[in-house]
C-alpha cells in the first residue's frame, strides 16, 4: 500500500506532467485563461489517464512485450515496436467511447467534459503517461495508480495556473510580453515552484 | 505560383511561427532541449515526420472518409514516427537513447496533426509536402535558440565541444545550472516571443478589456 | 465518388486498406532494422561495462575495439543467495544464459526476484533479483583480475544504473559507472564526471571486520575507504551510498565476494 502511495505522491508532484515533463503543454497553454474550463479540462484528463494507462498496460504484458504472445504459441514474437501505434489507438478509442457512454448516460456531465474530449486525443500528457508506463515496466496495479496519479498532477496545474491567469489579466503587462510569453515566464515560475518537490519520498 | 510556393515555405519560421503564435507542439520538445545535438536530432526527425505525414495525407486526402478522418490522419502519422523511430535506434542509438519517449510523443506533437488537418487535407502534395518542411522549420528555428542558450550557459559547450572551461574541470566559467533545469525552458522561450513580438508589432496579443484610466486628462491616451 | 467514400463499405474498405499498407510498412522496417538496433544494445553495454573498468574512454578508444577488448570478459550468472556462481542445471531450468540474461527486464517478474522488506531496502529498489550477471577478466595465468558489478540504486530523481569494478582481490575497487541515471544535471548529475569518478580506483570495499566500509561522504573523503560526496548534490551522494552498501553487502554480492576470496 504503502508503494502504491508513494507513487502516487511521485507522480503528481515530483514528475508533474505538466510542470517537470513539458507534456500537454498545447492544451495547457490555450485552455488556461478560465477557472472553470480548466477544472473540467483537468477531470477530463484524470478519467481518460485513469482508464487508458491500465488498458494500454494490459495490451503490453499480453500483446506487444517481447515473448508475451507466448500462449498463442509465439514465445519469440517480438512487437513492441507496434506499441506507438497501439497506445494512440486505445488512446482514440476510449476517448471516442468515453464520450458515446457519457452522452448516453451522464448527459450533464458529457454538456460539461463534451468539448474537451476530443482535445484529449492530442494532448501529449495522456501519450506521455502511456509511454513512461511502458518505459518504467508498471506492473498493472502501480499503472493504474501512476495513471491517476499523471492526470491529477496535470489537472492541478492546469487548474493553478488558469487561476494565475485569471489574476495576472488585470496587470500591467509589457506590451510584448502580454499573452504567451508571460504565460511561458508564469509556467516556469511554477515549474520553478514544483521542484521543491524533488527528492520527496514517502 | 513561385512566390506562392516560397511563402508557404518560408512563412511559417518566423512571420507565422507554430510554436510562437499557434502555440503548437512545444509539448514533446523542450524537455530535450538541453543539449543541440539531441535538439538537432529531434528537429529533424519532426520536419521530416510533418513533411511526410502531409505528403501522404494529401495524396490520399480525396479517399479518406470524414467519419474516420482523425484516426486515418493518425494511423498515417504514427507508421512514420515509428519508423523515425526505429531508424534512430539503428543508426544513432545514443541520442535516440536520451530522446527516450519523445520520439515517440512526436504522434501527439499539435504541428503535426494541425498541418494535416489544416494544410494537407484541402492542397495537392507538393504543396503540402513544403508547407510540412517549413513548419518543422519554423519549429527547429525555436528549439534550437534554445537549445544553443541551454547548453551554452549551461554546461558552457556547443554540440558537446567545450567553449566555456568550466570550474570543475579547472576553468573560470562556473555554469549556470538552472539552464539545465526544466523551468529555464519556459522563461527562453516566453523572452523569444517578446524579442519576436518587439520586432514585429503586429503580433502582439490585444489585452481583453482595457483598464480604466486614473485620472480624466488620460482619457484621451 | 465523395457519396461511395462516406458509405459504411467504402469506410471499411479505406481503413482495411490503410492498415494493410501502415502495418506492412512498419513491420518491414522494424524487421530490417532489428539486427542493428540489437547489435547497438550489446555495444552500448559493453561499452558501458569496459568504461566502468576504465578500459575503455570514449575519445580514445573507437566502437571497433569494443568488441575486440570485450573479450577479455567472461559473463557468469551469480546466485545472490548463495554467492556461487550458477549451475549449468539451474540456468537451463529457468531458460536463461549468460550472454543475453538481463536482470533489468526480469527485475518485476516474481520468479526470478523477490520483494524487499522496508529495513532491508537501503537502496531503495523496492525488490531484488535473484541472480545477477557479473563479468570477470583472467590474467594470464588464470588468476582473476577485474569484476564487474552491476549496481543500481535510488537517487534523487530516480533510479541510476551502473557497474562497479574491482580488482582480483574483491576489495580494491578499481573504477565505477553509471550508464543510466535522472539526475539533476550539473549537480547530481555529476556522477557521470571523470573527475569525480576518478577518486574511486585504489579505494577498499571492507574493512578488518569485513563490513562495507567504503562509503561517499560529505565534503572530502579521507583514507581508503572514503570518497568524497558531490557538492550540492546530498541526496544523489547518499544514493551512490547506499546502492554500495547494498550491493556489496549480505543482500547483494557480499556472499559472492567471500565465496570468490575464500575459494
Amino acid at each position: 500500500m504503502e508503494q502504491y502511495l508513494s507513487l502516487f505522491v511521485r507522480a503528481v508532484f515530483v514528475e508533474n506532467m505538466a510542470l517537470q515533463m513539458f507534456l500537454g503543454m498545447c492544451t495547457f497553454l490555450a485552455v488556461s485563461k478560465k477557472v472553470e474550463t480548466a477544472v473540467g479540462l483537468g477531470i477530463a484528463v484524470i478519467v481518460v489517464q485513469f482508464i487508458t494507462v491500465p488498458v494500454n498496460n494490459l495490451l503490453f504484458q499480453y500483446l506487444l512485450k517481447d515473448g508475451a504472445l507466448a500462449w498463442a504459441g509465439l514465445p519469440d514474437l517480438d512487437l513492441s515496436f507496434l506499441g506507438l501505434l497501439c497506445y494512440i489507438g486505445v488512446i482514440a478509442a476510449m476517448v471516442q467511447i468515453l464520450e458515446m457512454v457519457l452522452d448516453k448516460f451522464l448527459p450533464a456531465l458529457y454538456n460539461a467534459l463534451g468539448v474537451f474530449l476530443p482535445l484529449i486525443t492530442v494532448n501529449c500528457a495522456i501519450m506521455g503517461a502511456s509511454l513512461f508506463m511502458v518505459e518504467r515496466s508498471y506492473t498493472f496495479s502501480e499503472s493504474v495508480v501512476y495513471g491517476t496519479g499523471a492526470g491529477v498532477g496535470w489537472a492541478l496545474a492546469i487548474a493553478a495556473m488558469a487561476g494565475i491567469r485569471e489574476k495576472l489579466k488585470y496587470s500591467d503587462v509589457p506590451h510584448g510580453l502580454r499573452g504567451l510569453g508571460i504565460t511561458f515566464v508564469t509556467t516556469g515560475l511554477m515549474s520553478l515552484g514544483f521542484m521543491s518537490f524533488s527528492g520527496l519520498s514517502l | 505560383m513561385s512566390i506562392d510556393t516560397k511563402s508557404i515555405l518560408v512563412k511559417p519560421i518566423f512571420a507565422n511561427n507554430p510554436i510562437a503564435l499557434q502555440i503548437l507542439g512545444v509539448c514533446s520538445a523542450l524537455a530535450v532541449t538541453t543539449g543541440l545535438q539531441v535538439t538537432v536530432v529531434m528537429c529533424i526527425a519532426l520536419t521530416v515526420v510533418t513533411a511526410f505525414s502531409n505528403l501522404f495525407i494529401s495524396m490520399v486526402r480525396k479517399f479518406i472518409p470524414n467519419s474516420i478522418r482523425i484516426i486515418a490522419q493518425m494511423t498515417i502519422i504514427a507508421s512514420l514516427v515509428i519508423a523515425v523511430d526505429q531508424t534512430l535506434q539503428a543508426f544513432a542509438y545514443e541520442i535516440s537513447k536520451q530522446l527516450s519517449v519523445f520520439v515517440g510523443l512526436i504522434i501527439t506533437n499539435c504541428i503535426v496533426m494541425g498541418r494535416a488537418e489544416a494544410f494537407a487535407m484541402k492542397n495537392p502534395p507538393g504543396l503540402s509536402f513544403l508547407d510540412g518542411i517549413g513548419n518543422g522549420l519554423g519549429y527547429s528555428v525555436v528549439l534550437l535558440s534554445v537549445a544553443t542558450i541551454r547548453e551554452l550557459f549551461g554546461s558552457g559547450s556547443l554540440f558537446g565541444v567545450q567553449v566555456l572551461p568550466l570550474v570543475s574541470n579547472g576553468g573560470w566559467y562556473q555554469p549556470n545550472g538552472l539552464m539545465l533545469l526544466a523551468p529555464s525552458a519556459f522563461f527562453i522561450i516566453g523572452f523569444l516571443i517578446w524579442g519576436l513580438r518587439a520586432v514585429r508589432v503586429e503580433q502582439e496579443e490585444k489585452d481583453e478589456f482595457k483598464i480604466a484610466p486614473h485620472t480624466v486628462q488620460e482619457a484621451a491616451h | 465518388m465523395s457519396s461511395n467514400k462516406d458509405s459504411v463499405g467504402g469506410t471499411l474498405k479505406v481503413a482495411l486498406l490503410l492498415c494493410v499498407v501502415c502495418s506492412i510498412f512498419i513491420s518491414s522496417a522494424a524487421v530490417i532494422l532489428k539486427p542493428m538496433q540489437e547489435a547497438n544494445k550489446t555495444l552500448d553495454r559493453n561499452k558501458n561495462i569496459l568504461a566502468a573498468a576504465g578500459m575503455f574512454d570514449e575519445q580514445l578508444n573507437t566502437n571497433a575495439e569494443v568488441e575486440q577488448l570485450f573479450a577479455q570478459f567472461t559473463p557468469r550468472i551469480v546466485d545472490l543467495e548463495t554467492g556461487d556462481f550458477a549451475t549449468d542445471e539451474q540456468l537451463a531450468d529457468l531458460g536463461i544464459d549468460a550472454a543475453t540474461y538481463d536482470q533489468r527486464t526480469v527485475f518485476t517478474d516474481p520468479q526470478f526476484s523477490e520483494a524487499l522488506d522496508a529495513s532491508e531496502d537501503i537502496a531503495g529498489l523496492k525488490r531484488q533479483v535473484r541472480f545477477a550477471t557479473v563479468y570477470l577478466v583472467e590474467g594470464p595465468d588464470g588468476e582473476l583480475q577485474d569484476i564487474v558489478l552491476p549496481v543500481s540504486g535510488y537517487g534523487l530523481w530516480g533510479t541510476m544504473y551502473g557497474y562497479l569494478a574491482l580488482e582480483g582481490d574483491g576489495n580494491t575497487v578499481k573504477g565505477i559507472g553509471f550508464y543510466d541515471q535522472k539526475e539533476t544535471p550539473g549537480l547530481g548529475g555529476e556522477v557521470t564526471n571523470p573527475r569525480w569518478k576518478s577518486q574511486w580506483p585504489g579505494k577498499e570495499v571492507y574493512n578488518e571486520d569485513g563490513d562495507v566500509a567504503l562509503s561517499v561522504v560529505k565534503g572530502e573523503g579521507q583514507g581508503v575507504h572514503q570518497v568524497d560526496g558531490l557538492a550540492g548534490a546530498s541526496l544523489t551522494s547518499r544514493g551512490v551510498d547506499n546502492l554500495i552498501e547494498f550491493w556489496l553487502g549480505p543482500l547483494g554480492f557480499g556472499p559472492f565476494l567471500t565465496n570468490l576470496t575464500n575459494g
